[in-house]
């Protein structure tokens, strides 16, 4: 329980801020696509997700944290994702009720 | 004699478990600020999802500009945590580049959000009313989302300042930084932050 030391090899932080940079001009791109709105939504959806999790990652060196310290901060995003999880019934009823 | 034994003991356990308080705790908040976001993300997304009338949000809002400041912000990021690596190495001088490097990326940001805000507002989109006959909530929408991080961002920019003047005084050393850390998780918490809602508020069509 005692976890994994903090004391870790630098990472290459100019990579992770090219990463990111790189990632945003997609998102720009793919926010460009006419049509297949679900795929675009889910795209940008993930590439955001990517780059919040490179940030938390590398920038706030969460990968090379103390397990205990990673389970503190994991919980709550998993209770975040029960809320989200629970307005998907709503969604669903109002993409429904606007497309009849 | 034998409750500081025990005391040792549960400090030691503790800083087993623990990475140090200051940064727990700022984990701690950072958790719970991210609880708020996420409540006024799922708000943002009942309220688009039961709208008729919400515009694409690229043809009223400037998303080149955004863009930009969404890449100024990765970039303070980045001199944040080259200011952490820096002063673990000793090299205060770097620190103080860094850390100045990182409020003017955070400083800009703001100014950047100020002309947004201005030019929406002089068009005539308030929290209350837009001039375009969409959703009302459409401005309610992004001047609070938009509004509650800067606001996190301008005390970012006001704790990077007081770490700035801490650090000229000397006061950080490759032995003793964690308030060079604990500044940086927050700043890149809002670096974090403003990725979502970038891309919920003005990316997603």
């Amino acid at each position: 329980m005692s976890g994994k030391p903090s004391e870790h090899a630098e990472p290459n932080y100019w990579m992770v801020w090219l990463s990111l940079a790189v990632l945003t001009v997609v998102e720009l791109l793919v926010a460009q696509v006419q049509g297949a709105r679900a795929f675009v939504i889910f795209s940008l959806c993930a590439l955001a997700l990517v780059k919040a999790a490179l940030v938390a990652a590398y920038f706030m060196h969460l990968k090379f944290e103390k397990y205990a310290l990673i389970l503190i901060v994991v919980s709550p995003l998993l209770l975040s994702g029960i809320l989200y999880v629970g307005l998907v019934p709503d969604a669903i009823t109002h993409i429904h009720w606007l497309a009849h | 004699m034998a409750h500081a034994a025990t005391l040792n003991g549960v400090e030691r356990y503790e800083n087993q478990l623990t990475p140090g308080w200051g940064k727990l705790m700022m984990w701690v908040f950072l958790c719970s600020d991210a609880m708020s976001f996420a409540g006024l993300l799922a708000a943002y997304g009942a309220v688009r999802l039961g709208s008729s009338d919400w515009p694409v949000p690229a043809t009223h809002l400037g998303v080149p500009l955004t863009a930009l400041n969404t890449f100024i912000l990765i970039c303070s990021s980045v001199t944040m945590v080259k200011a952490l690596s820096a002063i673990k190495h000793g090299d205060r001088k770097g620190l103080l580049g860094y850390l100045g490097a990182t409020m003017l990326g955070g400083a800009t940001f703001l100014g950047i959000q100020a002309y947004e805000w201005t030019h929406l507002i002089m068009e005539g989109m308030t929290i209350q009313s837009n001039p375009w006959g969409v959703n009302t909530l459409f401005g309610a929408t992004f001047y609070i989302l938009t509004g509650f991080h800067g606001c996190h961002v301008l005390s970012g920019v006001i704790y990077l300042f007081c770490i700035f003047v801490r650090a000229l005084q000397g006061a950080y050393s490759a032995e003793n930084n964690s308030s060079v850390e604990i500044v940086g998780l927050y700043w890149h918490f809002v670096d974090l932050i403003w990725i979502l809602v970038f891309t919920f508020v003005y990316l997603i069509a």
